[in-house]
């Protein structure tokens, strides 16, 4: 079978604008396949990242703008496999001027003496960390947000409240180092109950954040806290720390979906483009398979030879495409985002190896029905045919 | 002399596959644009239809959304006195102060609960909002436990049905109205009375936002700007529509997405319409060899062949709407960050989207066409006589 082979590639070579042009077309559906897949693969495939696998989160079962009690954290820390519990505030809030959107980075509310407990994979120097637990009013930036907003220890830092009707005067004390190079400020949760004075806000959390102690721990802490406050007011959704971030994907509506319809959309393209292709070139070479099949070439070697030559031609564009794509993906990691899994978007090897293979059936399938005319049709009427 | 367009429509169905086939390719790009533009379209006229030009919406300043709107409520006491705002007919003014939170149902679709907005106000929010009305059963009475649903909460949500009870806040809440709000995101909330829910949520000062009506286009601006320098007030105004035009933003994650991916599968269209063309022109060589010796000139065969590209993407942009067309008035759903719950909306295939759909196709055929219809048109007759 392999001595056909470099006919393959001379028929695949041989009308090199038809070629080019399949090959292009291909590696643009491609090129989008694979970014498609690699947003499906860093959206619901991912593994947990650094620091992820042994961390919940508890929210209020309607969702995380109805505050909790502050003293559920205390009840939580007890249950036996909590190694720590922690008060997890978003602040929002406006830096400057919201219209930039330069100007967005997330702002939490912690406690400063167990944000480094209940986020582990954060390193910050010691006495970085002890300025912050001294400092009411300090705050600890990552170092991409420090390095992006060009923020140096001392930095002064003003937030205007928009959930919160306050507006805290912070000055920065510690620059971290976060290996998911999220953008995040953290200030004091006290910090924030000074502000709001007496009253019920302060007394009321959006979220709390755990850390497990093992991760047997995890599936059955998340289901004691919701247990234990089954019956409250505020009763209360815990789930895994990926699981809780998944939920602001599913804002976007059923993404899920919405991937599945555009993966099918292009790949039914690319099954018309490389039909349409070999479809044309089989026609021009009607006479020519009728000399070949004249010389002896079996109907099953003519049919390996077109197929085979569609297959390159499909290889070719997905090898393209994907070149493309991973450009794309590094284009796109330094994009603007809010979902977490675009950071770390890029055309993994499996992913790489799936849209190939993919590619690589669409073509040769693509050609199956033009194929097969050529390698049925008779010597005679093949030879008679003008072209 | 232009060569007659019945000779690329021959052209065309003669070879049917390569037509059919080189049309569906561009087909799918165009239906992956319309139906992302058929859900923006259908989310916008979810928010605008919601919208009455004359309302002004003021919240806390520094609120951005209602549901953090944080309005208390001896400042409604204060804005409900200003000047400028329209009196209903008995004399009372038409501002209405309103709570916005969300609860969690158990829908159809999702048994875990599905989070939906619900909103108390009193009898004024009810006239502000004339777009809604009641559609079975009747509206709320104040002090009692009693709700309304929007029509899609009752499609969606086995409980959200008149005579039954849902569970929130602090107890259970009878059913006893369904109301339609036409195309509006209404549909998707529960209206009930305010005070009930204050209690039931601790809300008693910090309400959400507070909805007032000018008595015309002309006085707009003079209330939301008389609202914002009022100190006192510390509240931001704004128009319903500004709001709620904001609120459209939270489609444009998807329609970044929608636009990316068919710019994309664009390119791959061009480039296979480029090479059905360019085979068109090989394959009649011949023919344009005869037409030039009957007399038509080389800027005829350009045309000629430029314009069977874009016929051929023309159909392909047809077929493309044709493909979404069946979406159109399908129901969607769709979170947004400013309400933390789903609005339910319809896939809007308007004559404005499948207008860009079939322009977006032309240009692809345009770009597809350009280059063979270059080379039909410099072919030399003899070289073309001659060829085989």
């Amino acid at each position: 079978m392999f001595r056909y082979v470099p006919l393959m590639l001379k028929n695949a070579l041989r009308n090199r604008r038809r070629s080019t042009l399949t090959i292009l077309s291909i590696a643009a559906s491609l090129c989008l396949l694979g970014v498609m897949f690699a947003l499906y693969r860093g959206l619901f495939l991912a593994p947990p990242k650094p620091g992820q696998e042994l961390r919940l989160v508890a929210r209020h079962k309607v969702s995380m703008t109805q505050p909790l009690p502050v003293s559920y954290e205390a009840r939580i820390r007890q249950l036996p496999g909590v190694r720590e519990a922690m008060v997890w505030q978003w602040f929002g809030g406006v830096y400057k001027d919201a219209r930039d959107r330069r100007n967005f980075f997330a702002r939490f509310c912690i406690e400063p003496d167990k944000l480094f407990r209940v986020r582990p994979e954060l390193e910050m120097p010691d006495e970085q960390k002890r300025a912050f637990e001294r400092l009411r009013t300090g705050a600890v930036a990552s170092s991409d947000l420090a390095e992006r907003m060009g923020w140096k220890i001392g930095e002064r830092i003003f937030l205007t409240g928009d959930i919160y009707p306050v507006n805290p005067e912070l000055t920065l004390v510690g620059i971290f180092k976060d290996p998911n190079t999220n953008e995040t400020l953290f200030f004091s949760y006290f910090y924030l109950r000074e502000l709001l004075g007496a009253g019920p806000r302060g007394d009321m959390v959006g979220t709390f954040q755990i850390q497990a102690e093992n991760a047997e721990a995890v599936p059955r802490l998340a289901k004691a806290i919701d247990t234990m406050f089954e019956n409250s007011t505020a009763p209360t959704k815990t789930e895994t720390e990926q699981a809780f971030a998944l939920q602001f994907v599913s804002f976007l509506g059923n993404i899920k979906l919405y991937l599945m319809i555009i993966c099918a959309a292009v790949t039914f393209t690319i099954l018309l483009v490389s039909a349409n292709t070999m479809a044309m070139s089989v026609r021009e070479r009607v006479r020519e398979i009728g000399i070949l099949k004249t010389l002896g070439y079996t109907p099953g070697a003519i049919l390996f030879m077109i197929l085979g030559e569609a297959g390159v031609i499909a290889l070719m564009g997905g090898a393209l495409g994907l070149l493309l794509a991973s450009g794309m993906t590094a284009a796109l990691r330094q994009g603007p985002t809010f979902v977490g899994a675009m950071r770390t978007l890029s055309i993994t090897p499996d992913v790489g190896a799936l849209s190939l293979a993919l590619a690589f059936l669409i073509g040769v399938g693509s050609s199956l029905i033009p194929a097969w005319n050529a390698a049925r049709t008779s010597i005679l009427e093949a030879l008679r045919d003008s072209g | 002399m232009a060569i007659p367009l019945a000779y690329n429509l021959r052209n065309l169905t003669v070879r049917k596959t390569t037509t059919i086939m080189t049309a569906l390719g561009i087909a799918l790009t165009v239906s992956v644009l319309v139906a992302v533009l058929a859900l923006v379209n259908g989310l916008r006229t979810a928010f605008e239809t919601a919208a009455n030009p004359l309302n002004i919406l003021v919240m806390r300043k520094g609120a951005n959304a209602e549901l953090t709107g944080g309005l208390a409520r001896s400042v409604f006491e204060d804005l409900k006195s200003k000047p400028g705002i329209a009196r209903a007919a008995d004399g009372h003014p038409l501002a209405s102060l309103e709570l916005v939170t969300v609860i969690n149902l158990p829908s159809v679709q999702n048994p875990e609960g599905t989070n939906v907005t619900v909103r108390g106000l009193t009898e004024v929010g009810l006239e502000l909002r004339e777009h809604v009305k009641i559609a079975e059963g009747r509206w709320f009475r104040a002090g009692r436990r009693e709700v309304v649903v929007g029509k899609s909460v009752a499609k969606r949500f086995p409980d959200a049905q008149i005579g039954r009870k849902l569970r929130f806040g602090k107890g259970e809440w009878d059913v006893v109205g369904a109301m339609d709000a036409g195309q509006s995101a209404t549909n998707s909330e529960i209206f009930c009375d305010l005070n009930q829910m204050s209690g039931d949520f601790n809300r008693f000062d910090g309400l959400s936002s507070a909805l007032v009506r000018v008595p015309d286009a002309v006085s707009v601006d003079a209330l939301i700007n008389s609202i914002n320098d009022d100190q006192r007030l510390n509240a931001t105004a704004r128009t319903e529509q500004q709001y709620m035009d904001s609120q459209t933003n939270s489609a444009a994650p998807i329609q970044y997405l929608g636009v990316f991916v068919s710019i994309i599968m664009a390119v791959g269209s061009s480039f296979a319409a480029m090479n059905t063309m360019y085979a068109a022109v090989a394959r009649r060589a011949k023919e344009v060899g005869t037409l030039r010796v009957l007399g038509f000139s080389r800027g005829s065969i350009l045309t000629s062949f430029f314009f069977e590209s874009l016929l051929l993407s023309l159909l392909g942009g047809v077929l493309g709407c044709l493909l979404v067309l069946p979406l159109n008035n399908v129901t969607t759903g769709l979170m947004t960050f400013s309400t933390f719950s789903e609005i339910a909306f319809n896939f809007r295939v308007g004559p404005e989207a499948m207008a860009i759909g079939v322009a977006f196709a032309l240009v692809m055929g345009a770009i597809g066409g350009l280059f063979p219809a270059r080379m039909a048109a410099k072919k030399e007759i003899l070289v073309a006589l001659r060829d085989i």
